[in-house]
């Protein structure tokens, strides 16, 4: 049998009040997705941090490269006009 | 993302020109940029990095013992449902602190082999004894003090996952001492016997506190390059100063007195002066010989042991559920 003595890894991500997005708050080993949520309720809401919890398994994120942030980045850096504060409007002008 | 390593790390012989690297990678340092772990970063960091979050999440986890000796015998039950908050804040401090150590390539099953197998180094003051209730007052009121103060500017050290990691630690630990300092505060103004195991729970604390800031900057082996890289942003000596001018303070509002005679207030310095640390009882501890190293492996060993059903029966039930089995297993 494979050797699944070590449990697999979940991101876990908690919604801190109603309206708000969930947010990446740590990682945590569980057997099973259950047993991540349970986990995860311990690890991370014992304070009222949370109304609601996400688990998603580590493996299942893709991310982007620190060797291409450059790349992945830096054509924005120049595009001011899609910035409202590009556009100088007239004092008179009002809500604008 | 968060578990970078395990599973593909580049081999650092592969690398071209190192030497751009690291100062690119020390230019970061430098403007206060955080390191995350898919950054390239000198293995001698990577490595200083695994060392120091590991035995930091062992001296959490191990940490849970000496206070655990009181959970069923604590006077009221207010004190044991805080007690037993406290204790379960450090279980999570540990597990914060392995998650952050495996996203630097070592697995969490590695890092409890080391534990057990007593080749990882965890704290010292977590050797010594607690043979009074006073002493819970007195570990949460001076130990989790003095890791309040030598945590602190961790909530900035330069790799991104221990100072997040650090900033969570850092909410719990306030409740740590003042719970602490509660306790002991109620034993000072009771009963003359209860004040009095106050006093000798300070006693026994007092020195072994001031040792967990580590040897004095003279001999510190480690100090250089943490500082470089900004892992260690002060001092041990600068921490330990700083730890007893806020403490000494609080034990005269409690009455008590800190068991050291050439304790005095520098007024030219403009801080407390102490006296000198043994330090061949630090070195005696470090070397598995003081009070508890025994009792207290052995404990983390008989509790692996004892919980390895449950955790082979749980990986069981998970793989009899896993949907895309590959059919029967090989
Ligand atoms: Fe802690
Ligand atoms: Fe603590």
């Amino acid at each position: 049998m494979e050797d699944q003595r070590q449990w697999p890894l979940f991101e876990v991500f908690i919604r801190a009040r109603g309206g708000l997005d969930h947010k990446h708050v740590g990682s945590l080993h569980a057997a099973d997705p259950s047993m991540a949520l349970d986990h995860a309720r311990d690890l991370y809401t014992r304070r009222q941090e949370g109304v609601s919890i996400w688990v998603v398994p580590s493996k299942a994120i893709i991310a982007s490269d620190p060797a291409e942030t450059d790349s992945l980045f830096e054509p924005a850096r120049d595009k001011i006009y899609r910035h409202p504060t590009f556009y100088v409007i007239p004092d008179e002008v009002k809500t604008l | 993302m968060y578990t970078q390593g395990l599973d593909g790390q580049p081999a650092e012989a592969a690398v071209v020109d190192e030497s751009a690297l690291e100062q690119r990678f020390l230019a970061r340092v430098d403007a206060e940029e955080k390191i995350e772990p898919k950054d390239w970063m000198p293995a001698r960091y990577r490595n200083t990095l695994i060392r120091q979050i590991s035995q930091h999440a062992h001296s959490e986890i191990v940490g849970m013992l000496p206070e655990g000796n009181w959970i069923t015998r604590a006077p009221t039950l207010k004190r044991k449902a805080i007690l037993i908050a406290k204790v379960q804040d450090e279980g999570g401090h540990g597990a914060y602190l392995y998650s952050a150590a495996e996203t630097l390539g070592v697995s969490r099953d590695q890092l409890i082999e080391q534990l057990l197998s007593g080749k990882a180094k965890y704290s010292s003051i977590f050797n010594y004894p607690t043979p009074t209730w006073a002493d819970v007052g007195a570990i949460g009121w001076l130990v989790d003090g003095a890791a309040i103060m030598n945590q602190i500017p961790l909530c900035r050290c330069s790799y991104g996952p221990y100072a997040r990691a650090m900033v969570r630690v850092c909410r719990e630990e306030s409740f740590h001492q003042r719970q602490g300092y509660d306790l002991m505060l109620q034993l000072a103004r009771g009963t003359p016997d209860q004040k009095r195991m106050a006093q000798e729970a300070l006693n026994r604390w007092w020195w072994p506190a001031l040792m967990m800031f580590g040897p004095s900057d003279a001999n510190s082996t480690h100090t250089g390059d943490s500082q470089r890289w900004k892992i260690k942003r002060f001092s041990n000596d600068e921490l330990r100063q700083k730890f007893v001018d806020f403490t000494v303070p609080q034990a005269k509002f409690l009455d008590l007195t800190v068991p050291d005679p050439q304790l005095h207030w520098d007024e030219s310095k403009q801080q407390y002066s102490f006296g000198p640390i043994d330090w061949s009882e630090f070195d005696q501890v470090l070397k598995g010989n003081g009070p508890c190293n025994t009792e207290r492996l052995a404990a983390r060993r008989n509790a692996h042991a004892a919980g390895a059903w449950v955790r082979e029966a749980a990986s069981a039930y998970a793989a009899k559920r896993r949907p895309s089995a590959a059919g029967v297993a090989a």
